[in-house]
């Protein structure tokens, strides 16, 4: 029988007040914003806005905890920009969003930073402590590394090849550094925005594989702003090491997600975005249930492992009480199918 | 189609105008509020204050007619009151329309956040928006005053749409209360309107969408009324030579920020409105020198001929310092004025007008 779990791939809006205080503290322009070695004062904000995260969830009843990412002022652009082979250059546009975040020069060779699993760390003695916390485990969250050489520039490898590898590995890196999770989410939106040229697939799901083979836990390569071109679907499916692939049914053309599924068969798992990340208007768990049985349905498979029900894109889009009005019909829907 | 420019710009010309060149000299709207009057916003919010809502209308109204005046003195042929009552673009509008709702702000980069509303329902016309302070503007100044309102398309992809099955219809019904308060203005005494559309720039390839929504805030206005079309850093190959089907009479776009690289776009095929050119940048704190912006001026001619040309800044000025703000717009007049004389005395060719 197949297993609901209700998940979200992070990057939470941070509460209100600490959009005030965590101003103050940094400032309001480009050079004020998180290079990783914030001072203590920050820390201490940031510690209560994932304590504030985990419960959100924990209050929810999500079955999957992540640590919220309040840190990441660069959104999924954040492991490098806090790395110091990385200057940051201009503010430019996160993707199609009015939203913006600074371009990542990469200038030197990448290594080593530990700067996300810290904040994993953190999150997971919050678990750990937390009450009514015992069915829920730690996800853990970074970008994929297709979408993170895409947001980034690279003024140091000279090669778009090595440049992809080379942030693979770092990725890996950073991966075998985490604390124990059940699960690891790879953010991909670049994969429907800017996918592979013909013939570069294999290229971006072997980088992929890379991040994905430095953990133990269930990867989850979550793709968003619309649907996968078919061909880069296939690869996906066959090559990037993922137990699930994550399909926005939202953004996209939901006819050619169930194409590609029908077609080309379907990772052991998958992760469908089925409450809409980029508005206010808050789905109906039932409405969200249906929309799982009526996906899982498609599928060919048999014995189908698991259907992790998510918001399509990352939360931080919405004001607060409608970010927490969306987990709470996550873990709805996901009990509604129970 | 284009409007009717040359049948609206002659009512902007001063009596006293200087030369027979005349370059129309406006603004894009916003200018730095007064250090006093942030602290106003602030202190009618704090229980503990004794300062209430009467005090800051009064403190509203000092401040426009303070910034009315500055602009004057700045020596612009139209004015605006530096848009000090409002808060921020969409906002500000979206309080004073039925059918939005806030739920609080979102991020838009690192800690600036803007509290992006929500449309919950049929979106309706209550009370005017800016009838009140463009009557407040008008009676204070000695010049024609243009009133700048967001347009229907940045109104309404710049709000999350609970409401409507797609955007676009939101955003045809807002252009219709566009219509509707551009209706009013005119019956108040308005001649000069500025549609402002930043939110096209993001998205080019929904030009058509703006063209529409433009059809519906001009139905029923007459040919002696400006219709002004402001949008922003965007890559305007993807909206050009379509923004000549816009039933406007001026296009209003900020050149100098790209150093002009985006000029020849402009010119084939031949544009058909008006050109209103921003020539000193909204993002750099340092007051360009009158010969650097007589050059800026000189890439307009380029386009139009000096009867369809008006000089404006790149964008609304409010983020810059005060004094720079003034000094820029200021420059900017004097700049004008000398190149109207220039091309009076036939010193600029106007076939080849970069020549020296």
């Amino acid at each position: 029988m197949t297993e609901r779990v209700a998940a979200t791939p992070g990057l939470y809006p941070l509460p209100d007040r600490a959009k005030g205080t965590l101003s103050d503290l940094k400032g309001h322009q480009k050079g004020d914003l998180l290079s990783g070695d914030e001072g203590e004062a920050i820390v201490t904000a940031y510690d209560e806005v994932r304590a504030e995260y985990v419960d959100d969830q924990l209050d929810a009843g999500l079955g999957l905890i992540s640590e919220g990412q309040g840190r990441w002022d660069d959104m999924i652009a954040h492991p490098l920009t806090v790395s110091d082979a990385v200057e940051t250059g201009g503010i430019v546009r996160y993707y199609d969003n009015n939203n913006f975040y600074r371009d990542p020069r990469v200038v030197d060779d990448l290594d080593f930073s530990g700067d996300v699993a810290a904040e994993l760390e953190t999150a997971g003695d919050l678990l750990a402590d937390a009450d009514g916390a015992a069915d829920a485990s730690l996800a853990a969250t970074l970008p994929g590394p297709y979408s993170l050489a895409d947001l980034a520039t690279d003024e140091h490898y000279g090669d778009e090849a090595e440049f992809q590898a080379a942030i693979a590995e770092f990725l890996a890196g950073e991966v075998e550094a985490f604390p124990a999770h059940e699960t690891l989410f790879l953010l991909e939106p670049s994969l429907v925005t800017n996918p592979p040229a013909e013939g570069n697939e294999g290229r971006a799901t072997e980088a992929i594989a890379t991040v994905a083979d430095a953990t133990d836990a269930d990867v989850v390569v979550q793709t968003f702003y619309g649907a996968l071109g078919e061909k880069l679907y296939a690869h996906l499916v066959d090559e990037a090491g993922a137990d699930a692939l994550g399909l926005d049914l939202v953004a996209g053309d939901r006819d050619d997600t169930v194409y590609n599924v029908q077609e080309f068969g379907s990772t052991d798992s998958l992760s469908l975005g089925l409450v809409d990340g980029q508005n206010t208007l808050v789905e109906e768990p039932e409405t969200v249930a249906e929309r799982v049985e009526w996906f899982e349905s498609q599928i060919p498979l048999e014995g189908f492992d698991r259907t992790y029900l998510t918001p399509n894109t990352e939360l931080f889009y919405l004001p607060t009480n409608k970010y927490r009005a969306k987990l709470n019909t996550l873990a709805a829907a996901a009990e509604v199918l129970d | 189609m284009v409007r009717n420019p040359s049948a609206n710009r002659d009512q902007f010309r001063p009596t006293d105008h200087p030369n027979d060149a005349f370059l129309l000299t406006t603004v894009v709207g916003s200018y730095p509020k007064p250090k006093w009057l942030n602290r106003a916003d602030e202190l009618v919010d704090d229980p503990d204050s004794k300062f209430d809502a009467a005090d800051l209308e009064e403190a509203h109204d000092d401040a426009c007619r303070l910034i009315t005046h500055e602009h004057e003195r700045a020596g612009l042929d139209t004015v605006v009151d530096g848009e000090m009552r409002r808060n921020e673009m969409v906002e500000f509008f979206a309080d004073r329309i039925d059918g939005y709702e806030f739920n609080g702000p979102v991020k838009v980069w690192g800690h600036n956040y803007f509290d992006k509303p929500s449309v919950v329902e049929e979106v309706e016309y209550d009370e005017p928006w800016l009838v009140d302070e463009f009557e407040f503007t008008s009676n204070v100044a000695e010049r024609p005053v243009k009133v700048p309102i967001t347009g229907p398309y940045t109104l309404g992809f710049w709000a999350f749409n609970e409401a409507y099955p797609s955007t676009e219809e939101l955003v045809y019904d807002l252009a219709d209360l566009v219509n509707e308060e551009v209706e009013k203005l005119v019956e108040a005494g308005a001649r000069y309107i500025q549609i402002d559309e930043p939110a096209l720039a993001t998205t080019p390839e929904d030009h058509a969408i703006v063209g529409e929504a433009l059809e519906r805030i001009v139905s029923g206005i007459d040919d002696d009324v400006r219709i002004g079309l402001h949008v922003c850093y965007g890559d305007y190959s993807r909206i050009y030579p379509e923004i000549n089907d816009y039933p406007i009479d001026e296009f209003d776009v900020e050149l100098c920020n790209g150093e002009y690289e985006q000029i020849p776009t402009f010119t084939d095929p031949e544009f058909e409105p008006d050109l209103a050119l921003g020539v000193v940048d909204a993002h750099t704190a340092e007051i360009e020198p009158v010969e650097e912006i007589k050059a800026n001026i000189r890439q307009g001619l380029r386009v139009v001929p000096p009867e369809k040309l008006t000089i404006s800044p790149d964008c609304g000025l409010k983020l810059l310092p005060r004094d720079i703000a003034y000094g820029k717009t200021e420059n900017m007049v004097t700049a004008v004025r000398e190149v109207e004389a220039e091309i009076d005395s036939g010193e600029i060719d106007l076939d080849n007008p970069l020549d020296d």
